[in-house]
């Protein structure tokens, strides 16, 4: 049996010595193939006696199970081997740019209507839109601003002509709302309005978002507690609110409110006030039955707080590095 | 409303400093603007008096005075043109600090020694007037600071009224907010009847009753020309920003201020007759105290003598009878005009005055002979003069009736959403000047005349709310019925065509709605366009046709600035009218955009290469999938005056009433770009936003479980033929087999004939209930081919 031992030696050593999967192989066939020194052996059992068969069987199947358990693991190895090398070819630099597609960017104003729309769709607000060449009576009359009102002065009107003009804010979206529908009204109107002024802190056209709620029952203490709750949100800080009277031809009570800027200085971020009858009125809802208020915000005005930007000329000029920043 | 708060605090006296009371008037809702002091920040100014004036020996715009402060004679340089011996004025002497940090010391000018500085107004914070060194009454005591001399230790406060409280517009006015908010007694001036010397009178007639229900005047004989406004009327004035002109328009000026009443006095040798008010002729002349030539519109209101009109009555006096240096007997004026007879017609002129500022706001129809008085006793004590008799002329039935407001307790709980005590709601009313009467629901308030503005239970509500304070009103959250809204599936969102556009790189621009006549005209020559009578400029004067223009100029802008790739985008109405007139016109959302430079931004991958048509058509297509299969859709070469001839396309939907135009994709035309200073190629799309937003709720088709089998053919066709409809062609014919056809290849050169194109196509067939077999395959590709060769002539490449 000696030969055995001396075969598996020189197996092992052959399998050793294999630099390759193609070669492990040959070695495989030298020993383990069809005419392979094992399986030769095997081939020779028969030439034995009886008693001596099955030790010798024994013998010849131990040595070739060693042989093979040696091909296998030289064989793992190999490969092993070999999908590292392949792996180290592959490798890239992954700090290198992706090709990338450069995204774009949504414009400051839109981003700043959309978190509006938000909020106040999240408690029932649905929006509506209108007309930006507005009559005269949708935008001041029914807005209880008759002609030669003085407050029609604090507007500086585009006209067209003696009754078209570019609307000066968004309300007349309203007064076209409550003329179509009667209460329970949530609106949210946001869009472009116009007007006749220009400088640091004027453009001629700039966005507004103005709200309306009417239904039975409503009061000037869910007015600040919307408003207040609102701002909250809006800069998510508890900023401190003020209420202050003012007029509006179509609010009454009107408030202006101012936010504090943090310096002690307080800063008039939007308008409101309750719907005044005679608007009411002109759209044909009963001021007896409903009640309800409206408010308004300047949308450059509380990006440019939201972003830090100062000058207002910036929203319109489209320079791609300021969309870019802010998008 | 801009006035001395020592005047204010001569009628009311809060316990508050000037701070306190600003913001306590800001929170009521009078705004204060400006709080400032009245006067600047300086020392050792005197009054002095300049002895001589000589001409500077070295310098011909100076002088070189000798100047008197009461104690001793200075040496000093001045460089004013109205510096001259006898000439009472504020000397800052030497160690004097004035605005700004400024020492004045020991100083040569041009060899000369100057011992101070002699002052004008806005050197010492007083105005911004810069009109020589300041001029003081002769009999200002020499030595005096002038601090006290003008009693400088003022602040002035800027008041911005709204609208509806005119009634503010006076120191008396602001006195009865003051004692309200503070619940302290208001000392109105007390005002002197003054003994009537003599019988002449003016007749006046009131030719518009509605328009002037009232009107007083009075004639006073016999002022003393020679007569000055004294110093403590000028200089509150002045702190309320009106100069000195004339004693007595000072004096019905500062009546104006005081109470609240315009007025205007005439020269009386310069009025003809009798007293008209009545409406204006038609291009009636008048030239008015500015020296503004005016041709009246007959909607103005006038005063007017039996010859001529004489003032824009509430506006502005005419210079014909104006009150000067000469005028001995004057007519004084108070009147009541109808706010609507007043509204508007200041700006129908050009004019805006104190005077008409009040007027067309309103004024108390009850204060005109106070006024009258007041005047009247002021011009006697300052310059003298007999009064004569008061002549009234007045219709009661055009004078503003004052009905009686009902407030309802319950709805005053009900809007403020609390029940504030009977004698809370009580205490307010009154001291707003209310008289009330207790009702079984709440309350009968009577209003004073001067509140004008209030007329309906909301403005009490408001008032109440107001003086109780805003902030100390509750605050809660709304209740609402809880409802669902519609929100129709197939509506395509625009915050999704938005985020698509975002996801390919493309930057949200907003431009202007009004853009350049001569843009307007580049990009849509055909149409007719919209353009604003009062534009802020010429070049934003026409509203935009299409949003094209814009972008590109924004594009423009961006290349100005070294920014090569730029891709925008904007959503906003197009404003299209065929006839130019208003009532044709169509506001229409668009959605717009624009796109110059490189396919990929710079990489390190691959070269950069100039977009093409092709990349955009693919961001277009990327939208329209939003809003249906691609199929439905169709890019038909069209002109189009901005765009490229042969790379512009005009898009169609296929919808159920047929192709409806959706909008327009292309190169912009070369010779546009040199006309607009751009660099291309540039690409703009502009699609309807409403036929784009009109997409389709989804319908499952089910998904086969056989196999699919690809095929494809290479088919030649004449080089003029659409590959777009080809592509359609194929579709149609494919029949229910046919899933997708995609167009791998288009080859045109050698190896074919020059008359045609290759069209590479891949067919992907499969069934929904069997596996295809060869033959059948086969035979619908046959149909294919023989469908395309009887419609374009086309055959399979061999």
């Amino acid at each position: 049996m000696e030969h055995l031992t001396s075969f598996v030696q020189q197996a092992q050593t052959a399998i050793d010595q294999a630099p390759s999967l193609a070669e492990l192989d040959q070695v495989r066939v030298d020993y383990l193939g069809k005419k392979g020194l094992l399986t030769q052996e095997l081939k020779n059992l028969g030439k034995l006696s009886a008693e001596e068969r099955p030790r010798a069987g024994e013998a010849i199947n131990q040595a070739k199970q060693s042989v093979q358990i040696a091909l296998n693991n030289k064989r793992q190895a190999l490969q092993t081997a070999q999908l590292a090398e392949k792996l180290a070819a592959e490798s890239l630099d992954v700090s290198l740019p992706g090709r990338t597609h450069k995204l774009g960017s949504l414009h400051p104003v839109t981003q700043t209507i959309n978190r509006i729309q938000d909020f106040f769709a999240s408690i029932g607000f649905v929006v509506a839109e209108g007309p930006e060449v507005e009559d005269d009576y949708h935008n001041f009359e029914a807005l209880n601003i008759p002609a030669h009102h003085p407050a029609r002065a604090m507007h500086d009107t585009f006209y067209f002509d003696a009754n078209t003009l570019l609307r000066t804010h968004t309300s007349p979206v309203q007064v076209r709302t409550m003329e179509n529908q009667q209460p329970p009204i949530r609106i949210i109107c946001p869009g472009r309005v116009y007007r006749c002024d220009s400088d640091m802190t004027h453009s001629p056209m700039f966005h507004q978002v103005e709200g309306l709620l009417v239904d039975q029952d409503v009061s000037f203490a869910d007015l600040k507690g919307i408003l207040q709750d609102f701002l909250r949100h809006f800069f998510e800080q508890d900023v401190k609110v003020r209420f202050r009277p003012s007029y509006f031809p179509f609010t009454e009570p009107s408030i202006e409110v101012d936010i504090d800027r943090g310096d002690g200085q307080w800063l008039e971020v939007l308008g409101c006030g309750m719907v005044h009858p005679k608007v009411f009125a002109y759209s044909n809802i009963d001021p007896e039955v409903y009640t309800g208020f409206a408010f308004g915000m300047g949308v450059e005005r509380l990006a440019m707080l939201r972003y830090g930007v100062q000058d207002l000329r910036l929203f319109f000029d489209n320079d791609s590095k300021f969309l870019r920043q802010l998008g | 409303m801009k006035f001395s708060e020592h005047w204010l605090r001569e009628w009311v006296q809060p316990q508050l400093d000037s701070q306190a009371l600003a913001d306590q008037l800001s929170l009521s809702g009078l705004e204060v603007d400006d709080l400032t002091p009245a006067a600047g920040d300086f020392t050792d100014v005197v009054v002095a008096r300049i002895e001589a004036a000589e001409p500077h020996p070295n310098a011909d715009k100076l002088q070189v005075c000798r100047v008197n402060d009461g104690i001793q004679e200075w040496q000093v340089v001045c460089g004013a043109a109205n510096a001259r011996a006898g000439l009472t004025t504020a000397l800052a002497r030497i160690g004097a600090v004035l605005p700004n940090n400024f020492k004045i010391k020991k100083a040569k000018l041009r060899q000369v020694e100057s011992q101070g500085m002699l002052c004008a107004e806005d050197e010492l914070g007083i105005s911004d007037s810069h009109d020589g060194i300041m001029e003081l009454p002769a009999e200002a005591p020499l030595g005096m600071p002038l601090r006290d001399y003008l009693g400088l230790e003022d602040t002035i406060l800027d008041v911005d009224l709204t609208p509806n409280r005119s009634d503010c517009l006076s120191i008396a006015g602001m006195a009865r907010e003051v004692g309200v908010l503070n619940r302290v007694p208001v000392t109105p001036v007390t005002v002197q009847i003054q003994e009537i010397k003599h019988q002449q009178q003016v007749q006046v007639k009131l030719q518009a009753p509605e328009a002037c229900p009232k009107y007083l005047g009075r004639v006073i004989r016999k002022i003393n020309p020679q007569a000055r406004t004294p110093l403590w009327m000028s200089e509150r004035l002045r702190r309320s920003g009106l100069r000195c002109l004339h004693p007595v328009v000072d004096i019905t000026n500062y009546v104006l201020l005081e109470l609240g009443q315009p007025m205007h006095a005439f020269d009386l040798a310069k009025v003809h007759g009798e007293i008209q008010v009545r409406m204006a002729n038609e291009g009636e002349k008048i030239t008015l105290l500015d020296q503004s030539e005016h041709s009246l519109q007959a909607n103005t209101l006038v005063i007017a003598d039996a010859q001529q009109a004489l003032a824009v009555a509430g506006i502005m006096g005419g210079l014909s009878s104006s009150v000067d240096a000469q005028t001995q007997d004057i007519f004084l004026e108070c009147a009541y005009f109808d706010p609507l007879a007043i509204a508007g017609r200041a700006r129908q002129y050009g004019l805006h005055t104190d005077s008409s500022h009040r007027f067309e706001r309103g004024v108390d129809f009850a204060l005109q002979a106070q006024a009258l008085e007041r005047a009247t006793e002021l011009v006697l004590a300052i310059a003298g003069g007999e009064a004569g008799p008061v002549t009234e002329a007045v219709y009661p039935e055009y004078l503003p009736q004052v009905a009686p407001i009902r407030l309802r307790r319950q709805r005053l709980a009900q809007v403020l959403a609390t029940e504030l005590a009977d004698t809370e709601v009580e205490d307010i009313l009154t001291r707003l000047g209310l008289e009330l009467t207790s009702t079984a629901e709440g309350w009968l308030a009577k209003v004073p005349s001067y509140r004008f503005d209030l007329s309906i239970e909301a403005d009490l509500i408001e008032e109440i709310a107001r003086v109780y304070g805003y902030d100390r009103l509750p605050v809660k959250t709304p209740q609402a019925r809880l409802g669902i809204q519609a929100l129709p599936e197939s509506q395509v969102k625009l915050a999704r065509l938005r985020d698509v556009l975002v996801t390919l790189g493309y930057q949200e621009a907003i431009s202007f709605s009004f853009i350049d006549p001569k843009w307007a005209q580049a990009f849509a020559p055909e149409q007719a366009k919209l353009t604003l009578a009062n534009p802020i400029s010429a070049d934003l004067s026409v509203m935009r046709p299409t949003l094209m223009a814009g972008l590109v100029k924004a594009l423009a802008y961006n290349q100005k600035r070294q920014q090569t790739r730029v891709r925008l985008f904007e959503t906003g109405l197009s404003f299209v009218t065929a006839t130019g007139q208003v009532q044709d016109l169509l506001q229409t959302p668009q959605l717009a955009g624009a796109v110059a430079g490189s396919k990929a931004p710079e990489n390190w991958t691959h070269p950069t290469q100039p977009i093409d048509f092709y990349d955009v058509k693919g961001d277009v297509e990327a939208l329209l999938q939003l809003s249906g299969p691609l199929q439905d859709f169709s890019f038909k070469a069209e002109v189009h005056p901005a765009l490229h001839p042969g790379q512009s396309a005009r898009i169609y939907k296929r919808t159920a009433a047929g192709q409806q135009a959706l909008g327009w994709l292309g190169a912009l035309h070369p010779q546009l770009m040199q006309t607009l200073d751009v660099k291309g190629p540039i690409f703009v799309f502009e699609l309807d936003l409403n036929c784009l937003r009109q997409g389709q709720v989804a319908r499952f088709q089910g998904v086969s479980r056989f196999p699919e089998v690809r095929r494809d053919l290479a088919v030649l066709v004449p080089t003029e033929i659409a590959t777009g409809e080809v592509l359609d062609e194929v579709r149609r014919l494919g029949g229910t087999y046919l899933q997708e056809v995609v167009l791998f290849d288009v080859y045109q050169g050698p190896g074919i004939e020059k008359e045609v194109k290759s069209l590479a196509l891949g067919l992907t067939l499969q069934d929904s209930s069997r596996t295809l077999n060869e033959e059948e395959v086969n035979q619908q590709l046959a149909e294919v081919l023989a469908g395309l060769k009887a419609k374009f002539g086309a055959y399979l490449r061999s």
